[in-house]
Formats: C-alpha cells, sequence, structure tokens
C-alpha cells in the first residue's frame, strides 16, 4: 500500500482536490481510502462517503491535531492494510504553519491556495518547506499574475518540491496531480520511520489545563516575548 | 563540487539574493563577522533552529536547491515556441475528432460554439498540454515534439498564459509593486523600467487611466483586463495565451489584439465578439465537444470586419461623449 500525507490551512481545498484525485485513481481500478485528522470536528467524512469512499476520522479534541497524528498513524496504515486498500490518502489541516504531519520516506503533498496571497508560501512553515509535493488551488479566481507570483514565491520557499496548479471544483490539472501520486513509494509499515522536522516542544502549564494568567503560573518551557521599548532582559 | 558549506556567507549572500530572502523569511539574521555557511549554521542555538522550522542539513539542502533553482529559471527565461500542434481526440459522443491543426506565432484563433459546447475544455486541453490523457482525449505537440514533463508542470513559466473571465487581484500591493515582482520573477533584467512599460501600454488599451500607485484591489474591470493582457503581451514569457472572452466594457479589443500579435504570441481567444472572431486568422467551430470545422477568415469576411470596426468606433465615440456628460440628441448617422 502507497500512503500520502495530504496537509494545509483549513479550507484550503483539501478535501476537492482529494476527492478530484481519488477519481481519476479509481478509474485506473485502483483501491483508495482516507483518513481524516480534525481538530474539533468535521464534516468531510460525509463528503468522503457521499463519494463512496472508505473514510476513518480522527479527532484531537484536546490534544495538539498534529501530535496526534503522529501517535496514531500507524494505527491508521494497518486499518489501509485490513481494508486492502492500494492508497491511503490522511487528510490533515496544518492549524499553527509549524507541524508538519510529513514523514521520510512517504509522499508529502501541502495543500495551499492562491488566494493567500503572494506572501504566503515564505511564512509557511515545515508543511510547505519539506514537503515533496504543492499542490496550489483556487488559481481560477485570482489574474494570471498573481498567480504565477504565487508560484514563484511556493518554488523560492520550496525549491525542491514539484509544485503544480489544481482547481478543486472542476478538477483541471488533478490528473498530473493523480499520476505522481500513483508514483508515491510504497508504506509497507511505519515502524521506525521518522517525521522529517520535530513537532515544537510544548510542555507547559497550558498544555495540561492551566487556565490562570500570570507570572506565577508560567512554569516549564515558557518563551517572552521581547519589547523594543524595554532594555535587553539578561 | 565545492560545498556551499564552505563559502563565506557575506559573499552567497551579495551573489543570491534569495538566500538572503530566504534567511530572513526563517526569521534568522546573518553575523556581523565573516563566516562561511556552515560555520554559521553550527553556530546557531537549536533553539533558533527548532523556531526556523528546518534543521542544519535541511538548510544546507535546501540553500543549494534554491540558488540551482534560481539559475535554471534564469537559463529558461527566454524561450520561445515556434508552433503548437493540437491533435484531435474525441467528442462527447465518443466520436473521433479528425483534426490535425498545426497553429504557428503570431498567429490568432477564435474558438466559436453555443455555451456548453466544449470551447473551455478545448482551451483546457491547451492549457494542460493535454497528451491524451484528458477526457476528450486530444494532443498538443510544441514545435512538433511532445513536450516534456518539466514544460508540463513548470509552473512560474508555463508555456501557456490563460486569462480568465475571474481576474481578480487578492493581494495587497499596487500595480508597480505587483508588476515588478513579476517582472523579478520573470528575471528581467531591468524590473522597474519593465513595471512603468507595462503599465503604460495598459492605460492605452483602457478610457479609464490608472496610477501605478493605485493598489490593485481597487482596478475596475477594463483596468485589470487591460493590465493583463499589457502584462501577457509585454512581460510573460508565455508564449501562448488563452483569453476567455475580453468582455468589451472598457477595454480596446483592436488595440489589444494587435499589442498580442506582435508579440509573437499564440492566441486562442474563445469569443463571439465580432470584432474579436473575424480579427482573428481562423476560427475552430465547437460542437459536441469536438472541433467540427475550421474557418479561414476570408476577404470578404475581413471587408465586414472593416465595416464592424467603424460601426464600433461610432458607438465607442457616443459612449465616450455620455462619460462626458454630453446629450446625444441628433440624428445619430451610421458610417457605411
Ligand atoms: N474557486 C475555487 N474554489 C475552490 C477550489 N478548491 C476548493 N474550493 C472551495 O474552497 C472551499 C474549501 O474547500 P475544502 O476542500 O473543503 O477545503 P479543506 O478544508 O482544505 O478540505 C470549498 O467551498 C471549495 O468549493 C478551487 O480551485 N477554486
Ligand atoms: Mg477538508
Amino acid at each position: 500500500m502507497q500512503l500520502i500525507t495530504v496537509a494545509g490551512s483549513p479550507s484550503v481545498g483539501k478535501t476537492s482536490v482529494i476527492l478530484r484525485v481519488v477519481d481519476l485513481l479509481r478509474r485506473d481500478g485502483l483501491k483508495v481510502g482516507v483518513v481524516k485528522l480534525d481538530a474539533l470536528s468535521t464534516s468531510d467524512d460525509e463528503r468522503y462517503a457521499g463519494h463512496g469512499i472508505p473514510v476513518a476520522v480522527g479527532l484531537a479534541g484536546g490534544l495538539c491535531p498534529d501530535h496526534y497524528f503522529v501517535s496514531n498513524v500507524a494505527d491508521c496504515l494497518a486499518w489501509g492494510l485490513r481494508q486492502g486498500f492500494d492508497l491511503l490518502i490522511s487528510e490533515s489541516a496544518g492549524l499553527c504553519n509549524r507541524c508538519s504531519p510529513h514523514i521520510n520516506g512517504v509522499l508529502a503533498v501541502c495543500v495551499v491556495d492562491a488566494l493567500a496571497g503572494v506572501q504566503t508560501p515564505k511564512k509557511i512553515g515545515p508543511m510547505l518547506r519539506l514537503a515533496d509535493l504543492v499542490v496550489i488551488t483556487k488559481g481560477d479566481i485570482v489574474s494570471q499574475v498573481e498567480r504565477e507570483v504565487f508560484a514563484y514565491q511556493v518554488r523560492l520557499a520550496n525549491p525542491g518540491a514539484r509544485a503544480l496548479f489544481c482547481n478543486g471544483i472542476t478538477g483541471q490539472g488533478a490528473t498530473a496531480l493523480a499520476a505522481q501520486c500513483r508514483q508515491a513509494p510504497p508504506t509497507p509499515t511505519l515502524e521506525g520511520s521518522r517525521l522529517r522536522f520535530p513537532m515544537p516542544a510544548a510542555v507547559c502549564p497550558y498544555c495540561v489545563g492551566e487556565t490562570a494568567i500570570g507570572e506565577t503560573h508560567q512554569r516549564g518551557n515558557v518563551k517572552k516575548m521581547r519589547f523594543a521599548d524595554r532594555a535587553e532582559s539578561p | 563540487m565545492n560545498s556551499i558549506a564552505d563559502m563565506p556567507l557575506d559573499a552567497l549572500l551579495a551573489a543570491h539574493p534569495c538566500v538572503a530572502d530566504f534567511i530572513a523569511a526563517l526569521g534568522l539574521r546573518a553575523p556581523e563577522q565573516p563566516l562561511p555557511l556552515g560555520g554559521w549554521l553550527a553556530l546557531l542555538a537549536d533553539e533558533d533552529l527548532l523556531d526556523a522550522g528546518m534543521e542544519r542539513g535541511q538548510m544546507l539542502a535546501h540553500i543549494q536547491r534554491l540558488i540551482d533553482e534560481v539559475q535554471a529559471m534564469a537559463a529558461a527565461a527566454g524561450r520561445r515556441v515556434g508552433s503548437l500542434t493540437l491533435i484531435g481526440g474525441r467528442d462527447k459522443s465518443g466520436a473521433p475528432e479528425a483534426v490535425r491543426l498545426t497553429v504557428q506565432a503570431g498567429e490568432v484563433l477564435c474558438v466559436v460554439g453555443p455555451t456548453g459546447c466544449g470551447k473551455s475544455r478545448l482551451l483546457a486541453d491547451i492549457e494542460c498540454l493535454a497528451q491524451g490523457d484528458t477526457p476528450t482525449g486530444r494532443r498538443v505537440l510544441v514545435d512538433g515534439q511532445p513536450p516534456g514533463d518539466d514544460q508540463r508542470d513548470a509552473l512560474d513559466r508555463k508555456l501557456v498564459a490563460q486569462l480568465s473571465q475571474n481576474m481578480n487581484f487578492v493581494v495587497d500591493l499596487g500595480v508597480r509593486e505587483l508588476v515588478t515582482m513579476h517582472a523579478q520573477c520573470r528575471m528581467v533584467v531591468d524590473p522597474e523600467a519593465m513595471a512603468e512599460q507595462v503599465i503604460a501600454c495598459a492605460n492605452t488599451l483602457t478610457g479609464e487611466q490608472f496610477s501605478p500607485e493605485v493598489p490593485v484591489t481597487q482596478l475596475s474591470g477594463g483596468q485589470t483586463r487591460a493590465l493583463m493582457i499589457a502584462d501577457a503581451a509585454l512581460l510573460s514569457a508565455s508564449p501562448v495565451v488563452l483569453i476567455d472572452e475580453i468582455e468589451n466594457a472598457g477595454v480596446d479589443r483592436k488595440r489589444a489584439l494587435d499589442l498580442l500579435i506582435s508579440g509573437e504570441k499564440i492566441v486562442f481567444i474563445s469569443t463571439h465578439d465580432p470584432l474579436l472572431a473575424l480579427r482573428g486568422h481562423r476560427r475552430l467551430v465547437i460542437r459536441n465537444g469536438g472541433i467540427a470545422r475550421i474557418i479561414e477568415t476570408s476577404a470578404r469576411e475581413q471587408r465586414n470586419l472593416v465595416r464592424i470596426e467603424a460601426l464600433d468606433a461610432a458607438v465607442m465615440a457616443i459612449r465616450e461623449r455620455l462619460r462626458q456628460g454630453d446629450l446625444i440628441e441628433e440624428d445619430v448617422q451610421w458610417p457605411t
């Protein structure tokens, strides 16, 4: 089975693009399943099910969704193997631009939308910079100038990746993306695999339920802002 | 090859502004004292690297790829295309589309047919340089050869530029800033001068002048189209331009087309506007998803075009007078 991780900020068009690509892959007789990981709730499972695509959902609830992803990805893989899929796609939203679900040796896709503006690609962290494939959606709504400048910024942000446009509504561009998915390396197991980049350390009282604000409650991994009008603190 | 890790950082930054941008985007600051890149990375605190979101090895590899990529883009910037060949596939009922059509640089083809007949599909096939892998089964050759994968997915130096009906701007930049950025990513030698030229040219295409400082999001529909056409003709390196209708609002269509032709572009326009459709060298008639007929614009049609242009000019003149606040009370005389 091949595993593909698809990540991108909320509403960039991940589900729309995956639906288009899966349609094409199934036309070739491939059996494809999706796992959807989200923070609090999702209705994407209904959209996948509506297309007859087997889907499993994981909701992180109070945990960081990306940490939750890593702790569960091997179980997702096992589910896919039990279902006899040829291809398993994971959809997860990069909520803080910082974590990324990308794993060494597993095809990593980042979805960005052209509406985000040309300054955005360089602000997206490892999710974009360490992806193998960057999919740009919503190119249909911006002028060709902005589209080209945006694509250029994506290439500068991740010069190693292939980048392509895909329209989540019409499916224009999905053919090339499906071709890339077919060539994804196989993932027989994730035992011993590594994330491409460590997820941020976040062990402070607020991680474990503290709600009170004030100096005395800030223990553990605390980092303070610096303000220009104050002398450099020691 | 010498590793970039051994190169002095200050020389590297001076030679490759893209590396300086990258380091700034990571929120890191280059050191004051001269250091090789590798030495600087080794000195960075682990915490700073974690904040930046990349490990040392990843950064090194990234910077090398960045330099290579920018050099590759510069090398590919001047590419021209002499011809495009369209090889028919099948129409909506699966019947073969018996067409092999070669279009030369500087030629304008119009695409006509009722809504839903497959005009957009044809433009989409050209846009993705289809290789029998789209629903129509059409194939597109570039200079007589199937395009390589690199040509098919090259994003920001695409062979084909598409001007769609939706031409919005979302970015918070002025016209000059955005066009200058576009010129930079096109590897133009003097981006500022090119931006001035594109804006001046756009202003000759539209009745409503705009200044280089105006935010792009405030341009009217006509101004936006004028700017996009001027950009496609003068700045875009794409030798093939697809246009999904140029609405007549606010754009001098005749001049726009002349501009594209003079840029040695291959132009496909989906349109029923007589001024454009008869100005094209050939018309593709689409029916049921396939090219049903190819019409060469005849000498008679060209004479009619001259008459239609005179009529259009008369209407435009009235439009201009309305803009000025004039009355249109005299018996309007139509040119014959
Ligand atoms: N115009 C346009 N809209 C798109 C495109 N792709 C997705 N959308 C729309 O963007 C919205 C969010 O898409 P969705 O797939 O749910 O995003 P997700 O949250 O990343 O999975 C939906 O309303 C889609 O119809 C595109 O390429 N063009
Ligand atoms: Mg979704």
